[in-house]
Protein backbone atom coordinates (compact mmCIF):
# COMPACT_ATOMS: atom_id res chain seq x y z
CA UNK A 1 0.00 0.00 0.00
CA UNK A 2 1.27 3.42 -0.93
CA UNK A 3 1.67 6.05 1.72
CA UNK A 4 -0.84 8.90 1.81
CA UNK A 5 0.08 12.08 -0.07
CA UNK A 6 -2.24 14.33 1.89
CA UNK A 7 -2.75 14.02 5.62
CA UNK A 8 -4.87 16.19 7.85
CA UNK A 9 -4.28 15.44 11.48
CA UNK A 10 -6.71 16.57 14.17
CA UNK A 11 -7.03 19.99 12.53
CA UNK A 12 -8.82 22.71 14.46
CA UNK A 13 -9.33 26.25 13.16
CA UNK A 14 -11.30 29.17 14.54
CA UNK A 15 -12.44 32.64 13.59
CA UNK A 16 -11.76 35.50 15.94
CA UNK A 17 -14.31 38.25 15.49
CA UNK A 18 -13.81 41.95 16.13
CA UNK A 19 -15.73 41.59 19.35
CA UNK A 20 -13.40 38.91 20.65
CA UNK A 21 -15.80 36.08 19.98
CA UNK A 22 -14.15 32.79 19.09
CA UNK A 23 -15.97 30.60 16.60
CA UNK A 24 -14.59 27.10 16.31
CA UNK A 25 -15.49 26.45 12.67
CA UNK A 26 -13.33 23.37 12.17
CA UNK A 27 -12.99 21.07 15.13
CA UNK A 28 -10.76 18.02 15.19
CA UNK A 29 -10.88 16.98 11.53
CA UNK A 30 -8.60 14.09 10.50
CA UNK A 31 -8.35 12.24 7.21
CA UNK A 32 -5.78 11.16 4.68
CA UNK A 33 -5.73 10.81 0.91
CA UNK A 34 -3.72 8.34 -1.15
CA UNK A 35 -2.64 8.97 -4.74
CA UNK A 36 -5.58 8.71 -7.13
CA UNK A 37 -8.13 8.96 -4.38
CA UNK A 38 -11.06 11.38 -4.25
CA UNK A 39 -12.57 12.14 -0.87
CA UNK A 40 -15.97 13.78 -0.91
CA UNK A 41 -17.00 16.14 1.87
CA UNK A 42 -20.74 16.54 2.34
CA UNK A 43 -22.72 18.77 4.65
CA UNK A 44 -25.24 21.58 4.66
CA UNK A 45 -24.40 25.27 4.36
CA UNK A 46 -22.55 26.63 7.35
CA UNK A 47 -21.11 23.32 8.51
CA UNK A 48 -17.52 24.47 8.01
CA UNK A 49 -16.82 22.99 4.59
CA UNK A 50 -15.37 26.16 3.12
CA UNK A 51 -13.39 27.00 6.25
CA UNK A 52 -11.90 23.53 6.05
CA UNK A 53 -10.60 24.43 2.57
CA UNK A 54 -8.61 27.42 3.83
CA UNK A 55 -7.44 25.46 6.84
CA UNK A 56 -6.24 22.55 4.68
CA UNK A 57 -4.27 24.89 2.44
CA UNK A 58 -2.48 26.42 5.40
CA UNK A 59 -3.93 29.78 4.42
CA UNK A 60 -4.62 31.43 7.75
CA UNK A 61 -5.63 34.99 7.04
CA UNK A 62 -7.32 36.77 9.95
CA UNK A 63 -10.01 36.44 11.17
CA UNK A 64 -9.21 32.74 10.54
CA UNK A 65 -6.65 31.27 12.94
CA UNK A 66 -5.14 27.85 13.46
CA UNK A 67 -5.98 26.35 16.85
CA UNK A 68 -4.05 23.10 16.63
CA UNK A 69 -3.33 20.18 14.37
CA UNK A 70 -1.21 19.53 11.31
CA UNK A 71 -1.56 19.29 7.51
CA UNK A 72 1.08 17.31 5.59
CA UNK A 73 1.59 16.98 1.85
CA UNK A 74 3.89 14.12 0.87
CA UNK A 75 5.02 13.93 4.47
CA UNK A 76 5.96 17.63 4.80
CA UNK A 77 4.00 19.92 7.03
CA UNK A 78 2.64 23.07 5.40
CA UNK A 79 1.54 24.62 8.66
CA UNK A 80 3.39 27.42 10.37
CA UNK A 81 4.82 29.37 7.43
CA UNK A 82 3.80 32.95 6.69
CA UNK A 83 1.20 33.75 4.06
CA UNK A 84 3.72 35.04 1.48
CA UNK A 85 5.86 31.95 1.65
CA UNK A 86 2.78 29.74 1.58
CA UNK A 87 1.50 31.51 -1.54
CA UNK A 88 4.83 31.12 -3.35
CA UNK A 89 5.85 27.60 -2.42
CA UNK A 90 2.72 25.69 -1.51
CA UNK A 91 -0.35 27.12 -3.18
CA UNK A 92 -0.60 26.15 -6.81
CA UNK A 93 2.44 23.86 -6.68
CA UNK A 94 1.56 21.43 -3.94
CA UNK A 95 -2.06 22.18 -3.27
CA UNK A 96 -4.52 24.11 -5.36
CA UNK A 97 -8.17 24.92 -5.15
CA UNK A 98 -11.08 25.32 -7.50
CA UNK A 99 -13.22 27.99 -5.91
CA UNK A 100 -16.96 28.04 -5.43
CA UNK A 101 -17.66 31.22 -7.33
CA UNK A 102 -15.28 30.28 -10.12
CA UNK A 103 -17.34 32.21 -12.62
CA UNK A 104 -16.42 35.45 -10.90
CA UNK A 105 -12.80 34.64 -10.16
CA UNK A 106 -11.44 35.62 -13.55
CA UNK A 107 -10.43 39.23 -14.03
CA UNK A 108 -12.81 40.50 -16.74
CA UNK A 109 -10.35 43.05 -18.14
CA UNK A 110 -7.61 40.58 -19.08
CA UNK A 111 -7.37 37.81 -21.61
CA UNK A 112 -7.31 34.24 -20.32
CA UNK A 113 -3.74 33.74 -21.55
CA UNK A 114 -2.50 36.78 -19.60
CA UNK A 115 -4.19 35.58 -16.44
CA UNK A 116 -2.63 32.15 -16.80
CA UNK A 117 0.79 33.62 -17.57
CA UNK A 118 0.58 35.75 -14.43
CA UNK A 119 -0.09 32.65 -12.41
CA UNK A 120 3.05 30.92 -13.72
CA UNK A 121 5.25 34.03 -13.47
CA UNK A 122 4.27 34.64 -9.87
CA UNK A 123 5.73 31.25 -8.99
CA UNK A 124 8.70 31.36 -11.33
CA UNK A 125 9.95 34.84 -12.18
CA UNK A 126 12.55 33.61 -14.63
CA UNK A 127 10.10 31.84 -16.93
CA UNK A 128 10.09 32.93 -20.57
CA UNK A 129 6.75 34.35 -21.68
CA UNK A 130 6.75 32.63 -25.06
CA UNK A 131 7.55 29.27 -23.58
CA UNK A 132 4.82 29.81 -21.06
CA UNK A 133 2.33 30.51 -23.83
CA UNK A 134 3.32 27.36 -25.66
CA UNK A 135 2.96 25.38 -22.47
CA UNK A 136 -0.50 26.85 -21.88
CA UNK A 137 -1.65 25.93 -25.36
CA UNK A 138 -0.41 22.41 -24.95
CA UNK A 139 -2.09 21.95 -21.58
CA UNK A 140 -5.43 23.39 -22.67
CA UNK A 141 -5.40 21.21 -25.78
CA UNK A 142 -4.62 18.15 -23.68
CA UNK A 143 -7.68 18.90 -21.60
CA UNK A 144 -9.90 18.99 -24.66
CA UNK A 145 -10.44 22.75 -24.84
CA UNK A 146 -10.12 24.76 -28.08
CA UNK A 147 -6.83 26.23 -26.86
CA UNK A 148 -6.26 29.13 -29.24
CA UNK A 149 -9.82 30.42 -29.06
CA UNK A 150 -10.05 30.18 -25.31
CA UNK A 151 -6.66 31.65 -24.50
CA UNK A 152 -7.26 34.70 -26.66
CA UNK A 153 -10.71 35.44 -25.23
CA UNK A 154 -11.77 37.68 -22.41
CA UNK A 155 -13.62 35.80 -19.67
CA UNK A 156 -16.94 37.48 -20.52
CA UNK A 157 -16.81 35.99 -24.00
CA UNK A 158 -16.86 32.46 -22.66
CA UNK A 159 -19.95 30.51 -21.57
CA UNK A 160 -20.22 29.56 -17.90
CA UNK A 161 -19.10 25.97 -18.35
CA UNK A 162 -16.03 26.97 -20.33
CA UNK A 163 -15.12 29.62 -17.73
CA UNK A 164 -15.24 26.95 -15.05
CA UNK A 165 -13.01 24.69 -17.14
CA UNK A 166 -10.58 27.57 -17.67
CA UNK A 167 -10.41 28.12 -13.92
CA UNK A 168 -9.70 24.42 -13.44
CA UNK A 169 -7.08 24.53 -16.19
CA UNK A 170 -5.32 27.51 -14.62
CA UNK A 171 -5.41 26.21 -11.07
CA UNK A 172 -3.82 22.91 -12.10
CA UNK A 173 -1.13 24.38 -14.38
CA UNK A 174 1.69 23.64 -11.95
CA UNK A 175 0.62 20.02 -11.45
CA UNK A 176 -0.41 20.31 -7.79
CA UNK A 177 -0.44 17.05 -5.85
CA UNK A 178 -3.70 17.84 -4.13
CA UNK A 179 -6.68 19.75 -5.50
CA UNK A 180 -9.54 20.99 -3.38
CA UNK A 181 -12.71 21.52 -5.38
CA UNK A 182 -15.17 23.62 -3.38
CA UNK A 183 -18.63 23.24 -4.93
CA UNK A 184 -17.14 23.49 -8.43
CA UNK A 185 -20.44 22.84 -10.17
CA UNK A 186 -23.04 24.52 -8.00
CA UNK A 187 -23.57 27.38 -10.47
CA UNK A 188 -23.77 25.16 -13.54
CA UNK A 189 -26.63 23.30 -15.18
CA UNK A 190 -26.65 19.52 -15.13
CA UNK A 191 -25.15 19.03 -18.57
CA UNK A 192 -22.26 21.43 -18.03
CA UNK A 193 -21.71 19.87 -14.62
CA UNK A 194 -21.11 16.54 -16.29
CA UNK A 195 -18.51 18.06 -18.63
CA UNK A 196 -16.69 19.65 -15.70
CA UNK A 197 -16.61 16.39 -13.75
CA UNK A 198 -15.23 14.63 -16.84
CA UNK A 199 -12.45 17.20 -16.94
CA UNK A 200 -11.58 16.57 -13.28
CA UNK A 201 -11.45 12.81 -13.91
CA UNK A 202 -9.23 13.44 -16.92
CA UNK A 203 -6.81 15.44 -14.77
CA UNK A 204 -6.61 12.53 -12.34
CA UNK A 205 -6.25 9.88 -15.04
CA UNK A 206 -3.49 11.76 -16.84
CA UNK A 207 -1.65 12.08 -13.54
CA UNK A 208 -1.68 15.88 -13.65
CA UNK A 209 -3.12 15.98 -10.16
CA UNK A 210 -2.54 13.41 -7.46
CA UNK A 211 -5.65 13.36 -5.38
CA UNK A 212 -8.71 15.46 -4.77
CA UNK A 213 -10.93 16.70 -2.02
CA UNK A 214 -14.38 17.28 -3.49
CA UNK A 215 -16.73 19.44 -1.47
CA UNK A 216 -20.44 19.65 -2.19
CA UNK A 217 -23.85 19.34 -0.62
CA UNK A 218 -25.11 17.24 -3.52
CA UNK A 219 -24.92 13.65 -2.32
CA UNK A 220 -25.94 12.14 -5.67
CA UNK A 221 -22.98 13.92 -7.24
CA UNK A 222 -20.58 12.64 -4.58
CA UNK A 223 -21.80 9.13 -5.12
CA UNK A 224 -20.45 9.24 -8.67
CA UNK A 225 -17.36 11.38 -8.11
CA UNK A 226 -15.66 10.21 -4.94
CA UNK A 227 -14.26 6.99 -3.51
CA UNK A 228 -14.88 7.85 0.12
CA UNK A 229 -17.20 10.31 1.79
CA UNK A 230 -16.86 12.32 4.97
CA UNK A 231 -20.02 13.95 6.29
CA UNK A 232 -19.46 17.18 8.18
CA UNK A 233 -21.72 18.74 10.75
CA UNK A 234 -21.00 21.84 12.84
CA UNK A 235 -17.26 21.68 12.19
CA UNK A 236 -16.80 17.99 12.89
CA UNK A 237 -16.69 14.92 10.71
CA UNK A 238 -19.64 12.84 11.91
CA UNK A 239 -19.39 9.88 9.56
CA UNK A 240 -16.68 8.72 7.18
CA UNK A 241 -16.54 5.64 5.01
CA UNK A 242 -16.87 4.31 1.50
CA UNK A 243 -19.72 5.23 -0.87
CA UNK A 244 -21.45 1.94 -0.17
CA UNK A 245 -21.29 2.52 3.56
CA UNK A 246 -22.19 6.19 3.79
CA UNK A 247 -24.74 6.58 0.99
CA UNK A 248 -26.44 3.23 0.95
CA UNK A 249 -26.14 2.19 4.58
CA UNK A 250 -25.67 5.32 6.74
CA UNK A 251 -25.41 4.77 10.49
CA UNK A 252 -25.24 8.29 11.89
CA UNK A 253 -28.74 9.82 12.23
CA UNK A 254 -27.53 13.01 10.54
CA UNK A 255 -26.35 11.15 7.45
CA UNK A 256 -29.64 9.29 7.39
CA UNK A 257 -31.50 12.61 7.47
CA UNK A 258 -29.32 13.96 4.65
CA UNK A 259 -30.13 10.91 2.57
CA UNK A 260 -33.82 11.46 3.27
CA UNK A 261 -33.68 15.02 1.93
CA UNK A 262 -32.44 13.80 -1.41
CA UNK A 263 -34.61 13.93 -4.49
CA UNK A 264 -34.38 11.12 -6.97
CA UNK A 265 -35.25 11.45 -10.65
CA UNK A 266 -34.89 7.73 -11.19
CA UNK A 267 -38.20 6.16 -12.11
CA UNK A 268 -38.00 3.46 -9.45
CA UNK A 269 -37.47 5.93 -6.62
CA UNK A 270 -39.48 8.92 -7.78
CA UNK A 271 -42.31 8.39 -5.33
CA UNK A 272 -40.11 8.77 -2.27
CA UNK A 273 -40.92 12.11 -0.75
CA UNK A 274 -37.85 14.10 0.25
CA UNK A 275 -37.89 15.32 3.85
CA UNK A 276 -36.03 18.45 4.91
CA UNK A 277 -34.05 18.52 8.12
CA UNK A 278 -35.85 20.95 10.40
CA UNK A 279 -34.00 23.51 12.47
CA UNK A 280 -30.53 24.96 12.01
CA UNK A 281 -27.02 23.88 12.99
CA UNK A 282 -25.88 25.05 16.44
CA UNK A 283 -24.11 28.35 17.02
CA UNK A 284 -20.41 27.57 17.25
CA UNK A 285 -19.61 30.72 19.18
CA UNK A 286 -20.51 28.90 22.37
CA UNK A 287 -18.84 25.66 23.42
CA UNK A 288 -21.17 22.74 22.90
CA UNK A 289 -21.40 19.91 25.31
CA UNK A 290 -22.50 16.56 24.00
CA UNK A 291 -23.64 15.65 20.52
CA UNK A 292 -23.95 18.65 18.20
CA UNK A 293 -26.78 17.13 16.25
CA UNK A 294 -28.82 16.19 19.33
CA UNK A 295 -31.11 19.25 19.02
CA UNK A 296 -32.35 18.13 15.62
CA UNK A 297 -31.86 14.40 15.91
CA UNK A 298 -35.04 12.36 15.53
CA UNK A 299 -33.71 9.52 17.72
CA UNK A 300 -31.84 11.60 20.33
CA UNK A 301 -31.81 10.17 23.86
CA UNK A 302 -31.58 12.22 27.05
CA UNK A 303 -27.86 11.65 27.61
CA UNK A 304 -26.90 12.59 24.04
CA UNK A 305 -26.73 16.24 25.06
CA UNK A 306 -24.42 15.49 27.96
CA UNK A 307 -21.90 13.00 26.62
CA UNK A 308 -19.02 14.23 24.52
CA UNK A 309 -19.21 12.26 21.28
CA UNK A 310 -16.08 10.62 19.98
CA UNK A 311 -15.36 8.80 16.73
CA UNK A 312 -16.25 5.11 16.99
CA UNK A 313 -15.82 2.38 14.45
CA UNK A 314 -19.20 0.96 13.53
CA UNK A 315 -19.42 -1.58 10.71
CA UNK A 316 -15.97 -0.58 9.38
CA UNK A 317 -16.67 3.13 9.13
CA UNK A 318 -16.10 6.05 11.50
CA UNK A 319 -19.19 7.38 13.23
CA UNK A 320 -19.51 10.12 15.82
CA UNK A 321 -22.56 8.81 17.66
CA UNK A 322 -22.64 6.77 20.82
CA UNK A 323 -25.79 4.89 19.86
CA UNK A 324 -25.08 4.14 16.19
CA UNK A 325 -24.87 0.44 15.51
CA UNK B 1 -56.48 34.77 9.71
CA UNK B 2 -57.93 37.71 7.81
CA UNK B 3 -57.80 37.05 4.15
CA UNK B 4 -58.23 39.18 1.13
CA UNK B 5 -58.56 37.29 -2.08
CA UNK B 6 -56.31 38.20 -4.90
CA UNK B 7 -57.78 41.14 -6.88
CA UNK B 8 -59.07 38.92 -9.64
CA UNK B 9 -59.48 35.64 -7.79
CA UNK B 10 -63.07 34.74 -8.63
CA UNK B 11 -62.44 34.68 -12.34
CA UNK B 12 -60.95 31.54 -13.78
CA UNK B 13 -57.40 32.24 -14.86
CA UNK B 14 -56.61 32.73 -18.52
CA UNK B 15 -52.95 33.50 -19.00
CA UNK B 16 -51.92 33.18 -22.62
CA UNK B 17 -48.76 33.71 -24.56
CA UNK B 18 -49.00 33.79 -28.33
CA UNK B 19 -45.98 33.52 -30.61
CA UNK B 20 -43.71 35.19 -28.09
CA UNK B 21 -40.26 35.96 -29.46
CA UNK B 22 -37.38 37.93 -28.10
CA UNK B 23 -34.12 38.67 -29.83
CA UNK B 24 -31.10 40.69 -28.79
CA UNK B 25 -28.64 42.55 -30.99
CA UNK B 26 -28.92 42.79 -34.74
CA UNK B 27 -27.22 41.87 -37.97
CA UNK B 28 -24.59 39.16 -37.60
CA UNK B 29 -24.76 39.27 -33.84
CA UNK B 30 -28.49 38.65 -33.66
CA UNK B 31 -29.38 36.26 -30.88
CA UNK B 32 -32.85 34.83 -30.84
CA UNK B 33 -33.31 34.00 -27.19
CA UNK B 34 -36.94 32.94 -27.45
CA UNK B 35 -38.53 31.84 -30.71
CA UNK B 36 -42.26 31.71 -31.28
CA UNK B 37 -43.38 30.30 -27.98
CA UNK B 38 -47.11 29.90 -27.43
CA UNK B 39 -48.94 28.38 -24.51
CA UNK B 40 -51.81 28.87 -22.12
CA UNK B 41 -51.74 28.32 -18.38
CA UNK B 42 -54.75 26.98 -16.52
CA UNK B 43 -55.79 27.70 -12.92
CA UNK B 44 -54.07 25.91 -10.06
CA UNK B 45 -51.39 24.31 -12.16
CA UNK B 46 -47.69 24.13 -11.54
CA UNK B 47 -45.94 24.19 -14.86
CA UNK B 48 -42.20 23.84 -15.22
CA UNK B 49 -39.95 25.29 -17.87
CA UNK B 50 -36.85 23.12 -18.04
CA UNK B 51 -33.70 23.61 -20.08
CA UNK B 52 -29.94 24.08 -19.97
CA UNK B 53 -28.36 27.44 -19.21
CA UNK B 54 -28.76 29.78 -22.12
CA UNK B 55 -31.83 28.08 -23.57
CA UNK B 56 -33.95 31.18 -23.03
CA UNK B 57 -35.99 30.05 -20.05
CA UNK B 58 -35.23 33.11 -17.93
CA UNK B 59 -35.98 35.47 -20.81
CA UNK B 60 -39.30 33.70 -21.25
CA UNK B 61 -40.05 34.02 -17.53
CA UNK B 62 -39.21 37.71 -17.62
CA UNK B 63 -41.51 38.19 -20.59
CA UNK B 64 -44.35 36.52 -18.69
CA UNK B 65 -43.70 39.06 -15.96
CA UNK B 66 -43.48 41.78 -18.56
CA UNK B 67 -40.05 42.76 -17.25
CA UNK B 68 -38.75 42.04 -20.74
CA UNK B 69 -40.64 43.40 -23.74
CA UNK B 70 -41.29 40.76 -26.40
CA UNK B 71 -39.85 41.52 -29.84
CA UNK B 72 -43.01 40.08 -31.30
CA UNK B 73 -46.04 38.16 -30.12
CA UNK B 74 -48.63 38.96 -27.50
CA UNK B 75 -49.29 38.23 -23.90
CA UNK B 76 -52.76 38.38 -22.45
CA UNK B 77 -54.01 37.99 -18.92
CA UNK B 78 -57.69 37.17 -18.43
CA UNK B 79 -58.43 38.43 -21.88
CA UNK B 80 -56.65 41.76 -21.42
CA UNK B 81 -53.54 42.28 -23.53
CA UNK B 82 -50.46 43.49 -21.70
CA UNK B 83 -48.89 46.09 -23.89
CA UNK B 84 -47.59 49.26 -22.32
CA UNK B 85 -46.13 49.98 -18.92
CA UNK B 86 -49.47 50.86 -17.37
CA UNK B 87 -50.77 47.40 -18.27
CA UNK B 88 -47.61 45.95 -16.75
CA UNK B 89 -48.23 47.74 -13.45
CA UNK B 90 -51.71 46.30 -13.32
CA UNK B 91 -50.27 42.92 -14.31
CA UNK B 92 -47.95 42.90 -11.27
CA UNK B 93 -50.92 42.94 -8.94
CA UNK B 94 -51.77 39.45 -10.16
CA UNK B 95 -48.40 38.07 -11.19
CA UNK B 96 -45.39 38.04 -8.86
CA UNK B 97 -41.97 36.47 -8.95
CA UNK B 98 -39.34 34.73 -6.86
CA UNK B 99 -35.81 34.77 -8.22
CA UNK B 100 -32.62 32.83 -7.71
CA UNK B 101 -30.80 35.17 -5.35
CA UNK B 102 -32.94 36.12 -2.35
CA UNK B 103 -30.37 38.65 -1.12
CA UNK B 104 -30.71 40.79 -4.21
CA UNK B 105 -34.45 40.94 -3.68
CA UNK B 106 -34.19 42.58 -0.27
CA UNK B 107 -32.71 45.93 0.67
CA UNK B 108 -29.76 45.40 3.01
CA UNK B 109 -30.48 48.59 4.96
CA UNK B 110 -33.96 47.81 6.21
CA UNK B 111 -35.18 45.12 8.54
CA UNK B 112 -36.82 42.13 6.96
CA UNK B 113 -40.05 42.76 8.78
CA UNK B 114 -40.39 46.32 7.56
CA UNK B 115 -39.75 45.13 4.02
CA UNK B 116 -42.36 42.41 4.31
CA UNK B 117 -44.77 45.04 5.56
CA UNK B 118 -44.02 47.32 2.65
CA UNK B 119 -45.45 44.68 0.30
CA UNK B 120 -48.86 45.99 1.29
CA UNK B 121 -48.11 49.07 -0.81
CA UNK B 122 -49.03 47.00 -3.85
CA UNK B 123 -52.58 46.57 -2.55
CA UNK B 124 -55.24 48.88 -3.86
CA UNK B 125 -56.43 49.45 -0.30
CA UNK B 126 -53.88 49.21 2.45
CA UNK B 127 -55.20 47.31 5.50
CA UNK B 128 -55.13 48.66 9.06
CA UNK B 129 -51.80 48.67 10.90
CA UNK B 130 -52.83 45.85 13.25
CA UNK B 131 -54.06 43.70 10.45
CA UNK B 132 -50.83 44.20 8.54
CA UNK B 133 -48.81 43.02 11.53
CA UNK B 134 -51.05 40.00 11.95
CA UNK B 135 -50.72 39.08 8.31
CA UNK B 136 -46.94 39.39 8.33
CA UNK B 137 -46.89 37.05 11.34
CA UNK B 138 -49.19 34.62 9.59
CA UNK B 139 -47.03 34.66 6.46
CA UNK B 140 -43.91 33.96 8.50
CA UNK B 141 -45.64 31.08 10.24
CA UNK B 142 -46.68 29.73 6.84
CA UNK B 143 -43.01 29.28 5.93
CA UNK B 144 -42.23 27.82 9.34
CA UNK B 145 -40.33 30.76 10.81
CA UNK B 146 -41.26 32.08 14.21
CA UNK B 147 -41.87 35.84 13.90
CA UNK B 148 -39.60 36.33 16.93
CA UNK B 149 -36.65 34.78 15.08
CA UNK B 150 -36.49 37.58 12.54
CA UNK B 151 -37.62 40.45 14.79
CA UNK B 152 -35.29 43.39 14.14
CA UNK B 153 -33.05 41.37 11.84
CA UNK B 154 -31.47 42.52 8.60
CA UNK B 155 -31.14 40.35 5.49
CA UNK B 156 -27.41 39.65 5.95
CA UNK B 157 -28.09 38.09 9.34
CA UNK B 158 -30.01 35.16 7.86
CA UNK B 159 -28.85 32.20 5.82
CA UNK B 160 -29.65 31.75 2.13
CA UNK B 161 -32.29 29.15 2.86
CA UNK B 162 -34.01 31.38 5.41
CA UNK B 163 -33.94 34.35 3.02
CA UNK B 164 -35.48 32.25 0.27
CA UNK B 165 -38.28 31.46 2.72
CA UNK B 166 -38.68 35.21 3.38
CA UNK B 167 -39.26 35.71 -0.33
CA UNK B 168 -41.96 33.06 -0.15
CA UNK B 169 -43.43 34.75 2.93
CA UNK B 170 -43.81 37.85 0.78
CA UNK B 171 -45.75 35.76 -1.71
CA UNK B 172 -47.99 34.48 1.11
CA UNK B 173 -48.77 38.13 1.92
CA UNK B 174 -49.31 39.29 -1.64
CA UNK B 175 -51.28 36.25 -2.78
CA UNK B 176 -50.86 36.83 -6.50
CA UNK B 177 -52.83 34.69 -8.87
CA UNK B 178 -49.70 33.60 -10.64
CA UNK B 179 -46.22 33.10 -9.23
CA UNK B 180 -43.19 32.92 -11.48
CA UNK B 181 -40.38 31.10 -9.66
CA UNK B 182 -37.08 31.32 -11.52
CA UNK B 183 -34.61 28.77 -10.12
CA UNK B 184 -35.70 29.41 -6.52
CA UNK B 185 -33.71 26.45 -5.23
CA UNK B 186 -30.39 26.89 -6.97
CA UNK B 187 -28.76 28.87 -4.16
CA UNK B 188 -30.20 26.71 -1.42
CA UNK B 189 -28.46 23.57 -0.24
CA UNK B 190 -29.92 20.15 -0.81
CA UNK B 191 -31.27 19.89 2.74
CA UNK B 192 -33.60 22.87 2.48
CA UNK B 193 -34.48 22.34 -1.16
CA UNK B 194 -37.29 19.92 -0.37
CA UNK B 195 -38.61 22.55 2.02
CA UNK B 196 -38.86 25.28 -0.61
CA UNK B 197 -40.61 22.90 -3.00
CA UNK B 198 -43.10 21.98 -0.30
CA UNK B 199 -43.97 25.64 0.28
CA UNK B 200 -44.57 26.10 -3.43
CA UNK B 201 -47.00 23.19 -3.35
CA UNK B 202 -48.63 24.68 -0.28
CA UNK B 203 -49.16 27.95 -2.18
CA UNK B 204 -50.92 25.99 -4.86
CA UNK B 205 -53.04 23.90 -2.53
CA UNK B 206 -54.00 26.52 0.04
CA UNK B 207 -54.16 29.70 -2.00
CA UNK B 208 -55.07 28.24 -5.40
CA UNK B 209 -51.99 29.77 -6.91
CA UNK B 210 -50.77 29.00 -10.39
CA UNK B 211 -47.00 28.56 -10.50
CA UNK B 212 -44.52 28.75 -13.34
CA UNK B 213 -41.39 27.00 -12.10
CA UNK B 214 -38.19 27.58 -14.07
CA UNK B 215 -35.31 25.16 -13.51
CA UNK B 216 -32.49 23.25 -15.16
CA UNK B 217 -33.11 20.18 -13.04
CA UNK B 218 -35.76 17.99 -14.58
CA UNK B 219 -35.84 15.95 -11.37
CA UNK B 220 -37.20 18.90 -9.38
CA UNK B 221 -39.66 19.72 -12.15
CA UNK B 222 -40.90 16.17 -12.09
CA UNK B 223 -41.43 16.30 -8.36
CA UNK B 224 -43.65 19.35 -8.19
CA UNK B 225 -45.25 20.08 -11.54
CA UNK B 226 -48.44 19.13 -13.32
CA UNK B 227 -46.91 19.69 -16.72
CA UNK B 228 -43.40 20.17 -18.02
CA UNK B 229 -42.16 22.26 -20.95
CA UNK B 230 -38.70 21.40 -22.22
CA UNK B 231 -36.90 24.34 -23.83
CA UNK B 232 -33.92 24.20 -26.12
CA UNK B 233 -32.33 27.08 -28.04
CA UNK B 234 -35.35 29.30 -27.52
CA UNK B 235 -37.97 26.80 -28.58
CA UNK B 236 -40.24 24.48 -26.68
CA UNK B 237 -39.26 21.05 -27.91
CA UNK B 238 -41.47 18.89 -25.75
CA UNK B 239 -44.34 19.29 -23.34
CA UNK B 240 -46.60 17.05 -21.31
CA UNK B 241 -47.27 15.68 -17.84
CA UNK B 242 -44.14 14.63 -15.88
CA UNK B 243 -44.80 10.91 -16.17
CA UNK B 244 -44.98 11.14 -19.94
CA UNK B 245 -42.04 13.50 -20.40
CA UNK B 246 -39.69 11.51 -18.18
CA UNK B 247 -41.14 8.07 -18.88
CA UNK B 248 -41.17 8.17 -22.66
CA UNK B 249 -39.33 11.29 -23.78
CA UNK B 250 -39.80 11.99 -27.47
CA UNK B 251 -37.03 14.53 -27.83
CA UNK B 252 -33.28 13.97 -27.65
CA UNK B 253 -32.94 17.09 -25.51
CA UNK B 254 -35.19 15.62 -22.83
CA UNK B 255 -33.29 12.34 -22.86
CA UNK B 256 -30.04 14.26 -22.45
CA UNK B 257 -31.42 16.27 -19.53
CA UNK B 258 -32.59 13.10 -17.79
CA UNK B 259 -29.29 11.40 -18.47
CA UNK B 260 -27.18 14.21 -17.07
CA UNK B 261 -28.72 14.28 -13.60
CA UNK B 262 -26.48 12.45 -11.18
CA UNK B 263 -28.63 9.96 -9.34
CA UNK B 264 -27.51 7.59 -6.63
CA UNK B 265 -29.43 4.70 -8.09
CA UNK B 266 -28.01 4.54 -11.59
CA UNK B 267 -24.69 4.91 -13.40
CA UNK B 268 -23.81 8.42 -14.50
CA UNK B 269 -20.31 8.90 -15.84
CA UNK B 270 -17.58 6.67 -17.19
CA UNK B 271 -13.98 7.33 -16.26
CA UNK B 272 -11.49 7.98 -19.04
CA UNK B 273 -13.82 9.30 -21.72
CA UNK B 274 -13.22 12.95 -22.51
CA UNK B 275 -15.31 14.11 -25.42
Amino acid sequence: MSSPIFEVDNLRAHYLTRFGQKIQAVDGVSFSLKAGEILGIAGESGCGKTTLVSACMGLYIPPLHLSSGDVRIEGKSIIGMNVEQNRRDILGRKISMIPQGALNSLNPTRKVKDLATDMILSHDETADKRQVHARLRERFRKLGMPADDVLNSYPVQLPAGMKQRVVIGISTLLDPRVVIADEPTSALDVSTQKAVIRLLFELMDQGIIGSMLFITHELPLLRHVSNNIAVMYAGEIVEMGTIEQVIFDPRMPYTQALMGSMLSADSGHRDQKPVSIEGAPPNLAHPIQGCRFAERCPVARPDCKENQQVIRIVKDRQVRCQYAE
Amino acid sequence: MPSEPSPLADQPLKFEAKNLSRSFGHGKKLVEAVKNVSFGIASRDIISIVGQSGCGKTVLAKMLLRLETPSSGTLSFNGKPIGNERDAREHWRSVQAVFQDPFSAFNQFFTIRSQLKSSFKLFKRKPEEEEMEARVDAALMAVNIKPKEVEGKYPFELSGGQMQRMLLARIFILRPQVLIADEPTSMVDACSRANILDYLMKLKQELDMTIVFVTHDIGLACYISDSIFIMHEGEIVEQGPPAQVTGSPSSAVTRQLLDDIPDVHRPWIKRGALD
